[in-house]
């Protein structure tokens, strides 16, 4: 589904991301977990396209993305709920959820995104900016949802959330993923978050992939101890 | 003075303020989409408007040499063309020039400065220097007179309605329509816009061509109310930004508010003083405010992040 081959991503002169690479299969949530700093969210941007590749490629279901901009990305299936949410502060909820989705918006969508995400029904007239934390990371996932992908992308969804959210989050993700047959690919500081979610678990450490383990055989003492400064 | 010349002078007094508005509210409408939303200063945003009013003219001329028993019916049919050639033009404009320019507003003020210097010059050099006037159907010309001592304008009237169509038609357009909805998320965050799936330079291209043609319908309307020049634009481009500006600049319905104001004031002011006196005010009550409220009348908000 997501190849990701050798690919090499920094800022200006200073290479952040050297020659990563890994894949992820249709259906299957592949966490990559490291400490602040270690490349997750560079190596985010550049999937979507908001950062470019000084070299690698990037496919999606056997299509070459990498030269592609943000929007076509998209369009040929790939979504992402960024760090920090980025919804549209001054867009209502509605028109945050509908804001990428193909026209005529299909109401069926909008109405199984409230489904998943029942205060965002209540709340559709309200503007993004005036949520919570919690609330707008379930509009921004609902919202990336809206676009129809074969893989979601999600850099550390569970910052700035509280534990209750954090879990209906977990339990949302899974179900999506049964429900669409969908890959999904999450960055996250939270150890715990991503043995509930994960099948498959790489560590991130200075731009490389160091680790990768199956959530059946993974060592989580050995990872903590990774994570920890 | 008795209590119904009283009357009639409120009445006319408070219609000069209306139309006042209706051409402070068509000069800023197309720059709110453009400055407002999209951030960029258009100082050839006049000479958009000089091209919508030659436009006319051009097509005046037209329809009185070979078909003046179309008179009575070009001018609609010149309000379009007028829109269609500024919105062509606004594209080429944004595609050529402006698109390189994004995130750099010192360079865009200066090109765009050039832009209007070229235009200027384009229009002397197909119009001539002088001030040129289309020939108005009959139905534009006269006025409206309820009582003896009221007059109206029909002029007056026609460019009132069509500025209030036109903001119409932008409202729905920002707020009913899904390439709206896109601008309107691409003015809050061009990236993540991006991200979602929203093609932003095509948005970007869209609305500055469609700013131009609001523009361009602008100059049309001002052939009914005052003759064009190659340098009429630079008349309109202050009071544009003004309106624009005080109304709070990312706020499409603070424009209409800003223009309403700014026109209301001018004209009691106009009639209690003169003039000049009466303009010098209504910039000194702006600035006050606009030091007070540097984010003009109307800003957005939404909770602190």
């Amino acid at each position: 589904m997501l190849n990701v081959n050798e690919i090499h991503v920094g800022y200006g002169q200073s290479p952040v991301i050297r020659g990563m690479s890994f894949k992820a299969g249709k259906g299957e949530i592949v966490g990559i977990v490291g400490r602040n700093g270690m490349g997750k969210t560079t190596l985010f941007r550049s999937l979507i396209g908001m950062l470019p590749l000084k070299g690698g490629q990037i496919t999606l279901d056997g299509v070459d993305i990498s030269e592609d901009e943000s929007f076509n990305r998209v369009g040929k299936g790939l979504a992402i709920v960024p760090q920090g949410r980025m919804i549209f502060p001054y867009l209502s909820v509605y028109e945050n959820l509908i804001s990428g989705a193909r026209t005529p918006v299909s109401q069926e969508e909008v109405s199984e995104i409230y489904s998943l995400f029942p205060i965002l029904r209540e709340m559709k007239n309200r503007k993004g900016g005036n949520l919570s934390g919690g609330q707008q990371q379930q509009l921004a996932i609902g919202r990336a949802l809206m676009t129809r992908p074969k893989v979601l992308l999600l850099d550390e969804p569970t910052e700035g959330i509280q534990p209750s959210i954090i879990k209906d989050i977990a339990r949302t993700l899974k179900e999506i993923r049964d429900m669409r047959n969908l890959t999904i690919v999450v960055s996250e500081q939270v150890l715990s978050f991503m043995l509930d979610v994960c099948d498959r678990l790489f560590v991130i450490e200075k731009g490389a992939l160091v680790r990768e383990d199956l959530r059946s055989a993974v060592n989580a003492e050995e990872i903590r101890k990774m994570l920890s400064v | 003075m008795n209590l119904h010349e009283l009357w009639s002078i409120f009445v006319m007094q408070g219609f000069a303020g209306i139309s006042l508005f209706s051409v402070l509210l068509l000069m800023g409408l197309g720059l709110a989409l453009i400055f407002g939303q999209m951030g960029v200063i258009n100082m050839a945003h006049g000479e958009f408007m000089a091209l919508g009013a030659y436009t006319t003219y051009f097509c005046s001329t037209l329809v009185q040499d070979h078909a003046p028993r179309l008179l009575p019916f070009y001018f609609p049919l010149a309000i379009v063309l007028a829109f269609v050639l500024s919105a062509a033009l606004g594209a080429f404009v944004e595609w050529a020039m402006i698109r390189h320019l994004y995130k750099r507003p010192l360079d865009t003020l200066l090109a765009s400065w050039g832009l209007s210097l070229i235009m200027q010059q384009t229009y002397r050099s197909i119009f001539g220097a002088r001030e040129v006037t289309p020939t108005l159907p009959e139905w534009l010309m006269g006025s409206f007179k309820p009582t003896d001592a009221i007059d109206i304008p029909i002029n007056g009237v026609f460019v009132l309605a069509l500025a209030l169509a036109v903001t119409g038609g932008l409202v729905i357009f920002m707020f009913r329509t899904p390439f709206g909805l896109r601008l309107r998320a691409t003015v809050q965050n061009r990236a993540m816009s991006n991200a979602v799936g929203i093609n932003t330079k095509l948005v970007d291209r869209l609305a500055f061509s469609i700013g131009c043609g609001i523009a361009g319908i602008a100059g049309a309307a001002f052939t009914t109310i005052g003759s064009t020049g190659p340098d009429s634009g630079s008349r309109y481009i202050v009071d544009a930004f003004l309106v624009v500006v005080f109304g709070g600049a990312a706020n499409l319905l603070g424009s209409v508010a800003s223009a309403f104001g700014i026109a209301q004031a001018q004209s009691i002011l106009e009639f209690f003083l003169d003039g000049t006196k009466g303009k010098v005010a209504t910039l000194l009550f702006i600035v006050v405010i606009l030091m007070f409220r540097p984010q003009g009348l109307f800003p957005s908000k939404v909770r602190s992040s």
